[in-house]
């Protein structure tokens, strides 16, 4: 059974499967994001439904670019061989 | 205390019964003793200690109390995680240096005064090293030798640090330091625990030598060295303000170093600066809330880090490579490894139902409540970056991804079996989080599964699983390596070199033959002329005025004839010579 689930996530058969197993999985999050309720908020932003979706995604892009630039730019990637 | 076996003693005996048996005795003493280990913790009741008197100093050898109890808790459970993991292999070294390594780290978080601690501290630091030197390659030795000079260097500091505290104070026990009264003590024994937790700028030893750790080596220094390290903070240094803006940016660090990262365990030893920012930033925080939140994401972050590094450690061994752009397609043979590891990964991402959701919510909770949005919603981007990477970059390029061709077969069953251990902690813990609550230093009033907290992290965690799936192409690993503050100390040191091998060795030089040529000819023509003068001048004159004074000495002898009619006579000459002479001349002329 192990061996069959790790299979979907990697044979490209089931690419289609799997994006359409994702959208779902998004759109359940999101909706439930919105019937949640939200009499108890910690933060702020915990008022604010689909936040965390928002956040998720921007962190992510934020995180690949801003790295990307800074190890580009920023002289941080370098040469395998660089300290021989 | 005699009849309870301090937890560090066992280990020590383990140690030293190691090398004098062989084979599966061997391997059977590797578990039993950490199994004892795992039993005197639970023996062990808050509020006990015991003390010596040594040199006019109370050493309190052990003192348990709640805080020192979950690290101890979690360090014996590791102990048997990771020397099941170890079973299989056979050099007697590693396993008497792991010993040596949990044994000192329990040493740290019983002692209760500092002259324990230290002597624990620096075990640890030598016993460690071993697990990297035993890797046998330059590479490793060469990072080995970097790791010993940082730690060494920070435990002079610890060192120094304590002897002005207990100077000043009078106080040899541990206990929060005052930052007032502290003044260079205070700030010695931090930057020494701030080494050691791998805040940057001080981070770059473990990401260094982390990776080139043995397989098994790495797992234990993943667990002990910076959590041992958030003990002491916890200690020591609970509601020190700078550790919050410390936090926060090593959390983010550490992340961002990870995008760039190609090796498999490196990327991991990025994500142990990350997690630990949480910890120290929990420790900074200060509230009951934030120290719970820092003690209890340091037990469950030994549980799931170890579970990873086992995870990476399985496919270095089975495949035979470590960077990322020579892994991919291993999920074929090795399907076994990944669902184990991705139970850690879901851990240290915080996923609902997972060891991370309880205890790192705590912090991000306790900087919400104490005010500190930036620090909380900057946690949060950090919490994206831990799945990115831990959770979908490196399984992706090392399990999925473009098909490498390698065929590894699964690991030994003793690996798979430590590494299911830890797995089903990860999840344990997760779904039972008053489990690990009960153990923490204060009582915990924090419900982590609520309606709000679930769908807001299903939303963080699954939009950044869409954001990764988008931009996969920009996230492809690139042969290079990542320069960190190392470089001070690694380029410092070739710039160090080449100065004495240049400027320094051609003054020397210069010198050198400045004093054998000119200088040396000078030297000797000066010498001679002195020698001339010194015969010539010097010598002649000496000689000249004994020669007179001998030669003064024969006249005067012949003058003395012995006869007193001779004396009377020149006597009397002298004196008609004295008086006469006025006589003759003067007074004529008047």
């Amino acid at each position: 059974m192990i061996g069959r689930l790790v299979n979907f996530f990697g044979d490209t058969r089931y690419k289609r499967l799997r994006w359409r197993l994702l959208v779902v999985v998004l759109g359940l999050i999101l909706i439930a994001d919105l019937l949640v309720p939200r009499h108890h908020s910690e933060h702020f932003w915990d008022a604010i439904p689909g936040w965390g979706a928002v956040f998720g995604f921007a962190s992510c892009v934020a995180i690949i670019f801003v790295s990307k630039f800074i190890g580009h730019k920023g002289g941080i990637m370098r040469d395998e061989g660089y300290y021989d | 205390m005699t009849e309870w076996l301090h937890p560090a003693m066992l280990m020590l005996l383990g140690a030293l019964l190691l090398p004098l048996i062989r084979g599966t005795v061997q391997k059977l003493l590797s578990l039993i003793v950490p199994l004892l280990v795992l039993y005197s913790v639970s023996q062990m009741e808050p509020g006990r200690s015991g003390a010596v008197a040594f040199a006019g100093i109370e050493l309190v050898l052990f003192q348990a109390d709640k805080l020192s109890l979950v690290f101890a808790w979690v360090f014996a459970i590791m102990s048997v995680i990771g020397n099941l993991y170890a079973w299989h292999i056979e050099g007697t070294g590693q396993r008497v240096a792991a010993f040596l390594y949990a044994g000192s780290a329990f040493g740290v978080v019983f002692a209760g005064d500092w002259l324990t601690l230290l002597i624990g501290w620096e075990v640890m630091a030598f016993a460690s090293a071993y697990l990297i030197f035993a890797s046998c390659n330059a590479k490793a030795v060469a990072a080995g030798f970097r790791y010993l000079l940082v730690h060494v260097a920070g435990g002079v500091l610890l060192f120094g640090g304590i002897v002005l505290h207990g100077l000043q104070t009078g106080s040899w026990l541990v206990g929060p330091l005052d930052a007032g009264q502290g003044g260079l003590a205070y700030w010695l024994i931090l930057v020494s625990f701030l080494i050691n937790a791998a805040v940057p700028p001080l981070n770059a030893w473990l990401t260094d030598a982390y990776p080139e750790a043995t397989v098994t080596g790495a797992v234990f220094l993943s667990a002990f060295t910076t959590k041992t390290a958030v003990y002491v903070l916890i200690r020591n240094y609970p509601g020190t303000e700078i550790l919050v803006g410390l936090g926060v940016a090593m959390a983010l660090y550490g992340v961002v170093f990870a995008v760039l990262e190609n090796d498999c365990r490196r990327l991991l030893a990025y994500h142990i600066v990350s997690q630990v920012g949480y910890m120290v930033a929990g420790v900074g925080i200060g509230t009951e809330m934030a120290l719970n939140g820092a003690a209890s994401h340091a037990f469950a972050h030994i549980l799931y880090k170890g579970l990873l590094f086992m995870g990476a450690g399985a496919v270095i061994m089975m495949a035979g490579r470590r960077k990322l752009t020579e892994l991919g397609g291993l999920y074929r043979t090795m399907p076994l490894t990944v669902v184990l590891y991705m139970i850690g990964a879901f851990a240290i991402s915080a996923f609902p139902l997972f060891s991370g959701f309880v205890s790192k919510s705590m912090v991000v909770s306790a900087a919400a409540g104490d005010h500190r949005a930036a620090a909380a919603l900057l946690l949060t981007v950090a919490s994206s970056g831990t799945f990115l990477h831990t959770g979908l970059k490196l399984p992706y390029y090392m399990f999925f991804g473009k098909d490498s061709g390698l065929r590894p077969p699964e690991p030994p069953l003793n690996m798979l079996l430590a590494m299911g251990i830890a797995a089903a902690f990860c999840i344990g813990i997760g779904v039972y989080p008053q489990i690990l609550y009960a153990l923490l230093p204060y009582p915990v009033d924090y419900q982590p599964y609520t309606g709000v907290h679930v769908t807001e992290s299903l939303g963080i965690l699954m939009f950044t699983l869409l954001a990764f799936v988008l931009l996969l192409k920009r996230l492809d690993p690139e042969d290079t390596i990542s320069l960190d503050t190392d470089w001070a100390y690694r380029r410092g040191a070739a710039l160090f070199m080449r100065l004495a091998k240049g400027p320094v060795l051609v003054w020397e030089q210069m010198l050198i033959t400045l004093a054998d040529g000119a200088g040396l000819r000078l030297m000797h023509r000066l010498s001679r002329l002195s020698l001339q003068v010194d015969l010539g001048v010097v010598d002649a004159l000496v000689n000249g005025v004994a020669e007179t004074a001998r030669q003064g000495g024969l006249v005067l002898r012949r003058l003395q004839t012995g006869v007193v009619s001779h004396y009377a006579f020149w006597i009397i000459a002298g004196l008609i010579a004295v008086l006469g002479l006025p006589l003759v001349t003067g007074i004529g002329a008047r």
